[in-house]
C-alpha cells in the first residue's frame, strides 16, 4: 500500500457516564452529532435533528459532542462550555436548544441571561465559565471527533459510522431507517 | 476526455525523497523545505483559497496546531493561488501557519509531488507527512470535494515519534 486510509468510525464509544444522551440508552439506532454552537450549518441542522427525534421517538438515541472551530467562531468555545456548565446543573439540553436558537447572541452577557432564564445557579454558572472548568471536557470531545474523522461541522455518526450524506431531513431519515432495519 | 476523475491520483509514495522546493510564503518571504530537516513537515496541498471545503480543512488544521506542535511538526498549506490571495485568505480565516504559493511556474511543486490536477489547473487535495530526514513517510489524496480531516496526519506523526523511540 502506498497510502494509508482509515474507516471513519467513532473512536470514543457513546457512554451514558460521560455523554449527553437524549432518548433511550438502549435505542436500536444511535445518532451522534459533532457540532459548534456558532456554526450556521449546525444551526440549520438543529431543527432537523429535533424533528427526527420526534418522528423516531424511542427508536433513536441522540448524542451531542462539541467541536468548536474557535479559529473562525469566536464564541463557540465559550458557548460549548456554557452548555456543559448548564449540564453540571442538569440542564444541558435546555441550554443546548437556547444556544442553537440564538446563534447570533453568544456573548457572555447573553449566556448569563440564558442561565438565569433557565433557573440555574448563576453564581456557579458564571464561575465555571470564568475558570474554564469545562474546557477539558470540550477539548476531549473535540479530539475524539478529530480521531474519528470529523472534518467539518456538523458531522454525524449513525451507529458509530460516519454519515457522509447531507443532513437534509429525507436523507438523514433514510439513513437512520436503514440503520434501524439492519440493527433489528 | 480521459476519465481521470474516477481514478484517485497516486501521490508521491512513502519512502521516496521529498522533492526540495522554495516557495513564497508571503509578499517578501520564502520557505525552503530542506530548511526544516530534523523535524517532521506536513504538506497540505489543496485546490483553492476560499472554496468551502478548503476553508473547513484549513481551519481544522489551525485548530490542531497545538497537537502538531507536540511532535515539533511544521505545517504548510500549498495551492496555486498567489501570495496576495493567500494573505487575504489567511487573514480572513485567522490562519497562523504559512500558505505557500505554487504560482509561478504554476503548479510546479504540486506536479513534483504528483498532486496536481492538470485538467483543472489546481493542486489535488493531498497530504504528505515528511520525516526528519526529508523522505515521504505518509501520503494521501482525497477526492477534491472531500475534506480528509486530520486523523491520517496525527497517525503518521505518532508513527514517526514511535519509530524515533525504537531506533
Amino acid at each position: 500500500m502506498n497510502t494509508t486510509s482509515w474507516e471513519a468510525v467513532l473512536t470514543l464509544p457513546v457512554s451514558p457516564a460521560r455523554d449527553h444522551i437524549r432518548g433511550p440508552v438502549d435505542a436500536p439506532v444511535s445518532l451522534v452529532e459533532y457540532g459548534d454552537y456558532e456554526c450556521p450549518y449546525c444551526g440549520a441542522a438543529h431543527p432537523i435533528v429535533k424533528e427526527i427525534q420526534s418522528l423516531m421517538g424511542d427508536q433513536l438515541q441522540f448524542v451531542y459532542r462539541h467541536f468548536p472551530l474557535t479559529t473562525v467562531h469566536l464564541h463557540a468555545e465559550q458557548a460549548a462550555e456554557a452548555a456543559e456548565a448548564a449540564g453540571a446543573q442538569g440542564r444541558f439540553w435546555a441550554m443546548h436548544d437556547v444556544l442553537f436558537e440564538n446563534q447570533q447572541r453568544l456573548d457572555a452577557p447573553y449566556l448569563h441571561a440564558y442561565a438565569e432564564a433557565l433557573g440555574l445557579d448563576v453564581g456557579q454558572f458564571d464561575r465555571e465559565l470564568i475558570e474554564h472548568v469545562h474546557a477539558g471536557r470540550v477539548r476531549e470531545d473535540f479530539m475524539s471527533g478529530v480521531r474519528s474523522g470529523v472534518n467539518g461541522t456538523p458531522t454525524f455518526y449513525i451507529n458509530g459510522v460516519r454519515h457522509d450524506g447531507s443532513f437534509e431531513l429525507p436523507v438523514l431519515q433514510a439513513a437512520l431507517r436503514r440503520a434501524t432495519s439492519v440493527g433489528a | 476526455m480521459t476519465d481521470t476523475h474516477s481514478e484517485p491520483a497516486m501521490p508521491l509514495a512513502p519512502g521516496t525523497m521529498a522533492p526540495d522546493f522554495q516557495l513564497p510564503s508571503g509578499p517578501d518571504q520564502e520557505v525552503r523545505l530542506s530548511g526544516f530537516r530534523g523535524r517532521p513537515v506536513i504538506l497540505a496541498f489543496y485546490p483553492a483559497d476560499w472554496s468551502p471545503v478548503c476553508t473547513d480543512q484549513m481551519v481544522l488544521y489551525q485548530e490542531l496546531m497545538p497537537e502538531f506542535q507536540k511532535y515539533d511538526a511544521e505545517l504548510f498549506g500549498i495551492s496555486v493561488d498567489g501570495v496576495w490571495c493567500h494573505k487575504a485568505f489567511a487573514e480572513h480565516r485567522n490562519l497562523q501557519y504559512p500558505l505557500l504559493a505554487d504560482f509561478e511556474p504554476k503548479g510546479e511543486v504540486s506536479r513534483a509531488y504528483h498532486a496536481y490536477q492538470a485538467g483543472e489547473g489546481m493542486s489535488e487535495r493531498a497530504l504528505f507527512v515528511i520525516d526528519a530526514e526529508g523522505s515521504v513517510h505518509w501520503s494521501y489524496v482525497s477526492p477534491p470535494q472531500v475534506n480528509p480531516g486530520a486523523e491520517g496526519i496525527l497517525r503518521a506523526l505518532e508513527d514517526l515519534a514511535a519509530r524515533q523511540v525504537v531506533s
